[in-house]
């Protein structure tokens, strides 16, 4: 971690109220570029309504989302895209019906520049734009190793196959963070290997931020760097794998008294 | 010889309920509502037609430009006027709305254009094409509806297939929430719906009133519960299901018009699709109803 550099995200004092249930409370983080940090907390902690959050599916009630410097209050949901946020969901959200490779090119479909009377007449921008989207949509699956199924339909796909597909739709739209919402969920032993390697992989070639949530602890302490630890909506702890490991008061919520 | 002309200008009804149908089925399966003023819609671009082509004497194509303009833009105002700021209310306030909009542009149209029927002039004349020494004859507008139709339906997949608005109309009608969270704009995507639906109703327009030429505003209200049969017909949310089910549901109303009986003819198309929905709920093409656990 390197405290020198700017975060990309800074979130500070974060809160929201359902009626009079506060789910999230004083929550506040930074994720600095090129991290992979993790967001545990026993069930119902509010770890996922962080995420709706960040992404504006929720407007927060109190707080500060601060994304690559510029603050995200005013944003709904297509803006924070656009700004650089990219998610994956628990459960899995592909567009089933579409091919695999449609679904990467959904991700960019604010890079692809063509006009709707382009598409239509088939103009040699379409052809220019659709062939670039294809290209770069094709590399991404190589690099998930989904090629090989790009014009099947995505809800046929395996089931690890979908949770990569939803990564690669992600990194689609060219995001400055990436959050990944139990990616190793219904993942065996031997897959959730592979998804570790990938996620650092997928780090260290698009060079983002990637926050994850993740319930399988051998996964969050053998990629993350720093760990913010979720307790009925309010900050438990925060530290590297070590202390939270260490930490007597994560231990008591996640085991009880 | 006769039930193939028979069976033609079946053909060729049907690819006006077919091209009708469009303006449900994708309304539907991008924004899941019932836009029953789109009969309506095809009402207004009746007159629209009318006006350019006999009170202005304007020559044909460019009257059916500003004809799908002028659809374009009414479905499109009507979309963002009454149908958007419902966009989170319940199915049966958008569906109420939708029919007082229908009546609101019947009304209008009565008010405009009084009611009582004006003739409209065929665009491609009143001849027809004599086939087999005379033995078959089709209208040219019947022959100009299919070609219409053929053209409307290839270029419809086409774009919703293999462009990028196409994929994100697709993306919206499976899940909106996840579209928004890839950079779709859901709104924007919802009004090119409609702006689509509502230029094919001008179409739809000026081919049923070269063949049936008397227009009044209430013109719109049978072809569009027509079509609207047709689209649950055939799977409402698809569009080659639309297709399918304007044809056939043209085909089997020219027939029974000219076989069984000219006053059940209605009745005969709404028990076909009656016993259709009782043995597959969805529809021809419908995708099988499942619910997520």
């Amino acid at each position: 971690m390197s405290n020198m550099e700017k975060p990309v995200l800074k979130v500070d004092n974060l809160g929201i109220d359902f009626g009079g249930l506060t789910a999230v409370n004083n929550f506040s983080m930074e994720v600095y570029p090129n991290e992979i940090v993790g967001l545990i907390g026993p069930n119902g902690a509010g770890k996922t309504t962080v995420f709706n959050m960040l992404t504006k599916v929720y407007q927060q009630s109190r707080g500060t989302i601060i994304l690559n410097g510029q603050d995200t209050d005013k944003l709904d949901t297509v803006a924070t895209s656009k700004l650089g946020f990219a998610r994956t969901f628990q459960n899995i959200r592909l567009f089933s019906n579409l091919s695999v490779l449609d679904n990467v090119k959904l991700g960019m479909h604010n890079s692809t520049n063509y006009s709707l009377i382009d598409g239509i007449l088939r103009l040699p921008k379409y052809y220019s734009e659709e062939k670039k989207a294809d290209e770069k949509a094709m590399d991404l699956l190589k690099i998930m190793s989904l090629d090989e199924y790009a014009d099947i339909a995505a809800g046929s796909l395996p089931y690890g196959a979908q949770r990569r597909l939803e990564i690669a739709r992600a990194l689609a739209t060219d995001p400055k963070i990436l959050l990944l919402d139990e990616p190793a969920a219904g993942m065996n032993p031997q897959e959730t290997e592979e998804l570790m390697a990938m996620i650092r992989f997928v780090r260290d070639h698009f060079h983002i931020a990637v926050l994850l949530i993740e319930h399988d602890m051998r996964l969050v302490m053998g990629i993350c760097e720093r760990i913010y630890v979720l307790n009925y909506g309010m900050l438990l702890a925060k530290g590297t794998p070590d202390d939270i490991q260490n930490n007597t008061e994560v231990i008591k919520a996640y085991l009880g008294d | 010889m006769v039930f193939f002309s028979y069976l033609i200008s079946g053909i060729g009804l049907g690819s006006v309920y077919a091209i009708i149908a469009l303006g449900y089925t994708m309304v539907y399966g991008i924004a899941k509502m019932l836009n029953f003023a789109h009969g309506d819609v095809i009402m207004v671009g009746a007159y629209v037609a009318f006006f350019m082509l006999s009170r202005f004497g304007l020559p044909v194509i460019p009257s059916v430009l500003i004809t799908i303009l002028a659809t374009t833009l009414l479905g499109v105002t009507i979309e963002r006027l009454a149908y958007k700021p419902l966009r989170n209310a319940s199915k049966l306030s958008v569906l109420i709305t939708a029919i007082g909009v229908s009546y609101f542009l019947q009304n209008g149209a009565q008010l405009l254009w009084t009611s009582s029927p004006k003739i409209f002039t065929s665009i491609v004349g009143n001849g027809s094409l004599s086939l087999f020494g005379g033995s078959l004859t089709v209208d040219y507008a019947t022959l100009l509806t299919i070609l219409v139709c053929i053209i409307v339906m290839v270029a419809l997949t086409l774009f919703i297939n293999h462009t990028s608005t196409g994929r994100a109309m697709r993306a919206c009608s499976e899940d909106q929430g996840a579209a928004q969270l890839m950079g779709i704009d859901v709104n924007k995507t919802i009004s090119i719906t409609f702006a689509i639906g509502s230029g094919l109703a001008a179409l739809a327009s000026v081919l049923l009133c070269s063949k049936y030429p008397s227009i009044s505003p209430t013109l719109g209200s049978m072809p569009g519960i027509k079509a609207f049969t047709a689209a649950v017909f055939g799977g409402i949310g698809s569009i080659p299901g639309a297709f399918i089910g304007g044809l056939i549901l043209g085909i089997i109303e020219n027939l029974s018009k000219a076989y069984i009986s000219t006053q059940l003819s209605d009745a005969i198309v709404f028990a076909v699709l009656i016993i259709i929905l009782l043995i597959k709920p969805t529809g021809l093409l419908g995708k099988p109803m499942s619910e997520k656990v």
